[in-house]
């Protein structure tokens, strides 16, 4: 088995009195996407930070691509890694080129042909003689990309790649993020937008200084949310309670509006057909049955609540 | 040490500062006009005039060429770190495998380059316009082997502890303003020995030279490790002190 990517133990950050990342643990395995959520100030870049050495833990401990976070091991992890973080960060006068050559030699890259892959990954091999100072923000962001790309890290740290893109640049860099996954590069993605979490990561973590829940989307909303279905029939039931009760899987109902129902089941896969037998055979015409979805943005909001009404923030 | 990332930070500051040429050549023309002055003093000095004369304008007009390689310097490098900070080129910049005192060695380099051909071009100018334009009494004196040594050996030594001291005031200050002021200020006590040596309080001669180029040389590599020792991560990225855990 391979060994993972990223193991955090009980990592804790404190600036002065101020906790910002209170004793967090999770592991990321090798060639997974993982989403950092959690609203601003949350400690997301802050954990990027400890984790790229950026900044020193007050307390507890990770294993970077292999190696404990230590300082004595910081050029190391930072050879194996890359960053990319909010703001990509180019030299403005130098041309995309230019910019990839400067970080190709901080990384020892020798092989000019580096510098044509990276910047083909991303699409932009035709503006390679450009300024960085006159590409689009969207451009940028890629190039900031192709920069991380350079190395082949074995973990990759995007913090809030698209943040401030417009929705075409958006869709761009993420599909970029697909690639990665494609390519079984390790992606530690920090957002705070929760549909591109959903459909890029394949788990996440929220986090509000501490952490609140790590999983896989699905896992957390079954962990969070009793499963449901949601039926509609043409007619208000004359009797609800006489077709609905006691069937198999069936643990409760209620009606919401006239003519629908939100049943609680225990398996939404043995309570359907039952469901819909029990509705046809007391003369219902269905409308429409199904299963209840809740979002990873229903279970962020419902975790970020509970922390507001917990601690006024 | 890794000289293939140290030439990576010197290739990018140079390839820099020529997309932006204004920068080096708006610098020189500041102490440039103030040589003006006293240069044309020189050029008037008739022939009949009193060694004494000679000597002490000579002296002040030289004092005033080491101001060049000791004002130029720290304006560029007390940008150097903190710079790339406002541009938000600093994190990513930290990011990669560099260590501080392979990053702080290239700026200084990069900054080191210009400044002292900038110093040495306004240097020898002045030297040519006397050798053709004064008296061969002050030409002589301009053109002495002691006072020539005294600049080509002095002016690189002066400019790398000005950039020293720019680079500690942009490691340390969190604004680029204030790093580049008090980078100028703090690099002029440097003119010191000069002074002493320009108005021969200190009789100049080689080995003199010799010894206090020596002397600047360990200051010059001492600043570079103490300065390496300032480097913080930390405060550079969060604006906040690392704590011991």
């Amino acid at each position: 088995m391979q060994a993972p990517a990223l193991t955090v133990e009980h990592l804790t950050k404190r600036f002065g009195d101020r906790v910002a990342v209170d004793d967090v643990s999770f592991t990321v395995a090798a060639g997974e996407v993982f989403g950092f959520l959690g609203p601003n100030g949350a400690g997301k870049t802050t954990t990027v930070r400890m984790l790229g050495t950026l900044i020193a833990p007050t307390s507890g401990s990770a294993v970077v691509a292999g190696l404990p976070l230590a300082p004595a091991n910081g050029v190391e992890i930072r050879q194996r890694i890359a960053v990319m973080p909010e703001a990509p960060g180019l030299y403005l006068r130098l041309t995309v080129a230019e910019n990839l050559e400067f970080f190709a030699g901080l990384y020892g890259i020798r092989d000019p042909n580096r510098i044509r892959d990276a910047l083909e990954a991303v699409g932009l091999q035709a503006r390679a003689d450009d300024l960085a100072g006159n590409l689009s923000k969207g451009l940028r962001q890629r190039v900031g990309l192709a920069r991380a790309l350079l190395t082949d890290p074995a973990v990759l740290f995007l913090d809030e790649p698209t943040s401030g893109l417009d929705p075409v640049a958006t869709r761009d860099v993420q599909r970029l993020i697909d690639g990665l996954r494609d390519r079984g590069v390790t992606v530690f993605l920090t957002t705070h937008r929760l549909e591109e979490a959903e459909r890029l990561c394949d788990r996440v973590a929220i986090l509000n200084t501490t952490l609140r829940t790590i999983g896989r989307t699905d896992e957390l909303r079954d962990r969070m949310f009793r499963k449901r279905l949601l039926v509609t029939t043409r007619a208000p039931l004359p009797d609800a309670a006489s077709v609905l009760d006691g069937l198999p899987g069936v643990t409760g109902w209620e009606a919401n509006g006239s003519s629908q129902y939100e049943i609680a089941v225990t398996d939404a896969k043995l309570a359907a057909p039952a469901v819909a037998r029990a509705l046809v055979a007391a003369g219902a015409d269905i409308l429409s049955l199904g299963e209840a979805r809740h979002s990873l943005e229903d279970v962020y909001l419902e975790l970020i609540s509970e922390d507001v009404e917990a601690t006024g923030r | 040490m890794n000289t293939e990332r140290i030439g990576a930070v010197v290739r990018k500051e140079l390839r820099d500062f020529r997309r932006n040429r204004f920068l080096v050549a708006t610098m020189a023309i500041l102490p440039f006009v103030f040589l003006i002055s006293p240069m044309i003093t020189l050029l008037r000095i008739p022939a009949s005039a009193p060694a004494s004369l000679v000597d002490r304008s000579v002296g002040v007009t030289s004092l005033l060429l080491f101001v060049v390689p000791a004002v130029i310097p720290p304006i560029m490098a007390a940008y150097s770190v903190i710079g790339e900070r406002d541009q938000g080129t600093l994190e990513p910049f930290l990011t990669t495998p560099i260590r501080p005192d392979e990053l702080l060695l290239a700026k200084a380099f990069a900054v080191f380059v210009p400044s002292v051909l900038v110093a040495y071009g306004i240097y020898f100018a002045f030297a040519i316009a006397v050798r053709f334009g004064a008296t061969h009494a002050v030409g002589a004196a301009v053109w002495h082997t002691p006072q020539m040594l005294a600049q080509l050996v002095f002016t690189p030594l002066i400019a790398t502890w000005a950039i020293w001291v720019g680079i500690a005031m942009s490691v340390r200050a969190r604004d680029v303003r204030v790093a580049q002021q008090l980078a100028t200020l703090a690099s002029l006590p440097a003119l010191g020995i000069t002074t002493l040596i320009t108005f021969r309080v200190i009789t100049p001669s080689v080995q003199l030279a010799v010894a206090l180029a020596a002397a600047l040389l360990a200051l010059d590599i001492r600043a570079w490790r103490f300065v390496s020792k300032l480097f913080d991560r930390e405060r550079l990225i969060t604006g906040t002190r690392a704590q011991p855990s």
